[in-house]
């Protein structure tokens, strides 16, 4: 294909699509409104199961199968990552030289490295009452623990972070969603449907039947998740070194 | 609605995202990209969906950007590396 016919194709596709989007956008209902149909129907649903987070619901109930996709295809990109970023046979493993932290950096971090891990591991449990949620969660709990990498070094960070165990709870993790699914059907209903437990009283921690089971499984995989990445993607920038000195 | 605030925000949002395009040190993209990352969450917010705007907040702030600078300094680390032995 020669310049000018991409070119023409090109403009023929943008064109097409710049119409459709014109047009699609032209008969979009107005900003603002009152009219919602489907969030009308998502509250109802989630208050008549009791879950206080109308968006847990919707996340972990109403469309629990849409976050089981989700949950996938994280599971697989990290997956993914540890395959690519793994020690290959030419490379090895350097020392990190432990570098100097300036005074008030080292005293940010410490202060607020435990203040965030807390803050993550509440929006996971709180998920299904209040904005927030597994996934928001698990990002902050595991990004949190990496300021102990600019608060000490490397080699503390590698101590309180086992990457072999954090693959596990990953894997774990994402088994626990499925199995809960499951059970639904072993107790003759559809897959992640949710009336297996009792829904609770409105407003508290246990309430929601399934909704909390499932929540913290997708924190425990999310958070996971993204040490194992982190990890990887540190080791390649600081630690893994080729055999012959080039780095 | 606070209709002004939400134009403040929308401008604020095209604003660090044009940044972020114009930018071309790839470290600088990476810092730009999480100041973007907090406008969006601000926008989220102001637009009452602040589930988003929390996972906005963590991943486009913070582990994207993040992701971003170590693979940069893992490249540069290698090209360091290249040149040092040709030299």
């Amino acid at each position: 294909m020669t310049r000018g016919v991409r070119l023409i194709v090109l403009a023929l596709g943008g064109a097409g699509l710049a119409a459709l989007l014109v047009a699609a956008c032209l008969d979009l209902p107005g900003f603002g409104g009152t009219w919602h149909p489907y969030g009308d129907r998502a509250v109802e649903a989630s208050l008549s199961r009791r879950t206080a987070n109308a968006i847990a619901s919707v996340n972990f109930d109403q469309r629990a199968f849409d976050t089981l996709g989700e949950m996938s295809i994280l599971f697989a990109s990290v997956v993914g990552t540890v395959v690519l970023l793994r020690q290959t046979r030419d490379e090895k493993r350097g020392k990190p030289e432990p570098e100097e932290v300036a005074l008030p950096v080292r005293r940010y971090a410490l202060i607020v490295l435990p203040v965030a891990v807390l803050s993550g591991l509440y929006v996971i449990a709180h998920g299904q009452l209040s904005p927030g949620g597994g996934f928001q969660g698990g990002v902050v709990a595991a990004t949190a623990l990496h300021l102990l990498y600019l608060g000490a070094d490397y080699r503390a960070l590698e101590r309180v972070r086992p990457v072999g165990l954090f693959e596990v709870g990953d894997a774990l993790a994402a088994s626990a969603y499925v199995v809960t699914g499951l059970a639904a059907v072993l107790a003759g209903t559809a897959f992640l449907a949710n009336t297996l437990l009792p829904y609770g009283t409105f407003n508290t921690l246990a309430s929601g039947g399934t909704v909390p089971l499932l929540n913290a499984a997708i924190g425990m995989e999310v958070a996971c998740a993204a040490v194992v990445l982190l990890a990887r993607f540190l080791d390649q920038a600081v630690e893994i070194e080729k055999e012959n000195g080039e780095r | 609605m606070d209709e002004p605030l939400i134009v403040v925000v929308l401008l604020l949002v095209a604003a660090s995202a044009t940044a972020a395009v114009a930018v071309r040190d790839p470290v600088h993209q990476a810092l730009v990209l999480a100041v973007l990352g907090v406008a969006l969450a601000l926008l989220f917010t102001v637009l009452q969906a602040p589930d988003v705007g929390l996972s906005q907040l963590a991943v486009g702030s913070v582990l994207t950007p993040l992701l971003l600078m170590l693979s940069v300094h893992r490249v540069r680390r290698r090209e360091k590396g290249r040149k040092g032995k040709a030299r």
